[in-house]
């Protein structure tokens, strides 16, 4: 009978229920779509690292795991090539264009070797100094094809291939022009390495580790393994401020309505406590509602994040991905019930120490 | 032998206070009401019939005096104690029926039920009692959807529903035409006169106040 009053309660005032859960959607979209981003960002990352096709990494001394920061003289190569075990190695040189886009500079017949080679949906591989190749997601992005310009590092690029989205980078040009244009002559950001028997990679590391001493050296599975929200620099500080956003605009939102609707149910609150409802009796009808309301707003905010994700993957592929974390729903769902469940307290408790006679002579 | 009165009160006060004034409501009530009877009570305004009416029903404490019914002694009871008497010992019925404007007239039958701890469906006999009332047909309709008549008799209905000791009407025909006003006060006596329903009214008008056994007048915080 209590649940049925508090589903009528809030059909009785179906544009305020409207909002509220509306409201409540909007926090837990935000948080489900950042979280959706962090982890679509870092497992794209994670992937296109795999997707090259390497068992080890060695990386610049001093370099950061999330980044492509730090560099190294291309000569280092050729002390890992001697290792036994080692079939192919290929070093690349990545740079920054803008915040989530960075440009990758190839020796191709190195890559090939070691990869395989590009899948080309389009075009094919560069074959002069202003050539780029960009994967699928940049160009369905930048709406390029085949011959199109395209302007980063202050420079004009013609678009020479479209390779599927899922290795390296999402602008690929020859590693000598970058060196040259980033002023890296001789330098690259990280090693590729791959082996004739990918079970002897523990064994590889050893010795390299060994011999390159100041150089992070990760096999691709510990590697890819790091790309996680906690590897990332501020980023679960950042999540921590968005959840405290998301509890706040929970409980303003809630304790508004839940004031304005104790203040105009006042004399039905008084109808209650004279047929002899307990002040936990009435607190437990407005935390229900409230329960329901933010319940309603989890579930609409999950469903908003998949929105979110389609205008994402639909305007900017290329530069972010939103994925879809469902181990995050309850985490969500709890945030913004605690928010209004805290916005409830307040009011529902007013409501419950209403005196009687002063609620039922409320006009 | 009689039996001992369902309410017995005797130099019952109440002195609240508005601001800095000290407003004596009641100044020494006695009454005795026996098990079934219909007591209207009639006064002006400010007589303090309000007072009593809130007394009785639980829903204020006395200042001083005795007061018990059934029984029960409301002098010094706690506010859940209260509460725990509204709930299994009085029925209201008010002026302005104060139905719960979102559930159907059942549901605000069966929220008085919910609150006192009783679930499942309404007992056999109380269809008779809906019959009696003449709301079995209305009883799926939303308070705006019902009369002032028939808000009032699901209201009676809601009141007599956990079977209270005594049924507290405060001016129950104050909204009501003379005819829905006949039909509810005749209902009210058909309860007394068929369950044996105690029944304490508070009322302006002599004619309805006719219709109670007894009259008892109030003036100045006293009956008369």
């Amino acid at each position: 009978m209590t649940n049925k009053l508090v589903v009528e309660n809030l059909r009785h005032r179906p544009l305020r229920t409207l909002l509220i859960v509306g409201l409540i959607s909007i926090q837990v979209t935000m948080v489900l779509t950042l979280v959706g981003l962090s982890s679509g960002i870092l497992d794209d990352q994670a992937r296109r690292a795999r997707g090259v096709g390497a068992d080890i990494m060695v990386r610049a001394p001093s370099s950061s795991i999330m980044s492509f920061s730090g560099s190294m003289q291309a000569d280092i190569m050729q002390a890992v090539e001697k290792q036994r075990h080692v079939v192919a190695v290929t070093g690349v040189l990545t740079q920054g264009t803008s915040l989530f886009s960075y440009i990758t500079g190839i020796d191709l017949a190195q890559f090939n070797k070691l990869s395989g080679g590009f899948h080309f949906l389009a075009g094919g591989p560069f074959q002069s100094p202003d050539d780029v190749m960009v994967d699928s997601y940049y160009a369905s992005e930048h709406k390029l094809h085949v011959g199109d310009y395209l302007q980063t590092l202050n420079r004009s690029w013609r678009v020479r291939g479209i390779y599927e989205a899922g290795t390296l980078t999402r602008i690929v040009v020859q590693l000598d022009v970058l060196q040259d244009l980033t002023a890296n002559n001789g330098k690259i950001t990280m090693i590729y390495v791959k082996l004739d028997d990918s079970s002897r990679t523990d064994e590889v590391i050893a010795i390299l580790r060994n011999k390159l001493k100041d150089y992070p050296i990760y096999s691709m599975e510990e590697y890819t393994s790091l790309f996680s929200v906690a590897n990332v620099p501020m980023l679960k500080e950042f999540i921590w401020v968005v959840i405290g956003l998301g509890v706040l605009v929970g409980f303003l939102v809630v304790f508004l309505s839940t004031y304005t609707a104790v203040l105009e149910r006042t004399r039905e609150i008084g109808v209650l406590k004279a047929l002899g409802a307990s002040p936990g009796y009435v607190l437990n009808i407005l935390l229900r509602e409230t329960t329901l309301l933010a319940l309603a707003g989890s579930v609409l905010g999950i469903l908003l994040s998949y929105v979110t994700r389609l205008a994402i993957s639909s305007l900017i592929p290329g530069t972010l991905i939103q994925a879809i974390v469902p181990s995050w729903w309850p985490i969500a769902a709890g945030i913004a019930l605690v928010g209004a469940l805290l916005g409830a307290i307040y009011p529902g408790l007013k409501a419950a120490r209403q005196d009687a006679v002063e609620a039922l002579s409320y006009e | 032998m009689s039996d001992p009165p369902i309410i017995s009160i005797r130099d019952l006060r109440k002195i609240y206070r508005l601001g800095e004034v000290e407003v004596q409501a009641l100044r020494g009530v006695d009454l005795d009401v026996q098990r079934g009877d219909f007591v209207s009570i009639v006064g002006p305004s400010g007589s303090g019939k309000s007072t009593l009416f809130n007394i009785l029903g639980g829903l204020a404490p006395p200042t001083s005096g005795s007061i018990h019914i059934a029984g029960r002694d409301l002098l010094g009871m706690t506010d859940s104690e209260r509460t725990e008497l509204r709930k299994t010992s009085v029925g209201f019925v008010f002026q302005k029926y104060n139905l719960l404007p979102t559930l159907t007239a059942r549901d605000n039958i069966e929220i008085a039920r919910d609150i006192a701890g009783k679930d499942g469906p309404l007992d056999p006999s109380f269809t008779d009692v809906l019959k009696l009332l003449g709301i079995e047909g209305r009883l799926d309709h939303k308070p705006r959807a019902l009369s002032g008549g028939e808000q009032q008799r699901v209201a009676i209905a809601r009141a007599i529903v956990n079977h209270p000791a005594i049924l507290l009407a405060d001016e129950p025909t104050g909204n009501l035409d003379t005819e829905n006003s006949t039909a509810v006060l005749g209902l009210l006596r058909g309860l007394n006169e068929r369950l044996g329903q105690t029944i304490l009214m508070i009322t302006h008008n002599p004619e309805a106040a006719a219709y109670g056994h007894r009259i008892v007048r109030m003036r100045d915080g006293r009956i008369e």
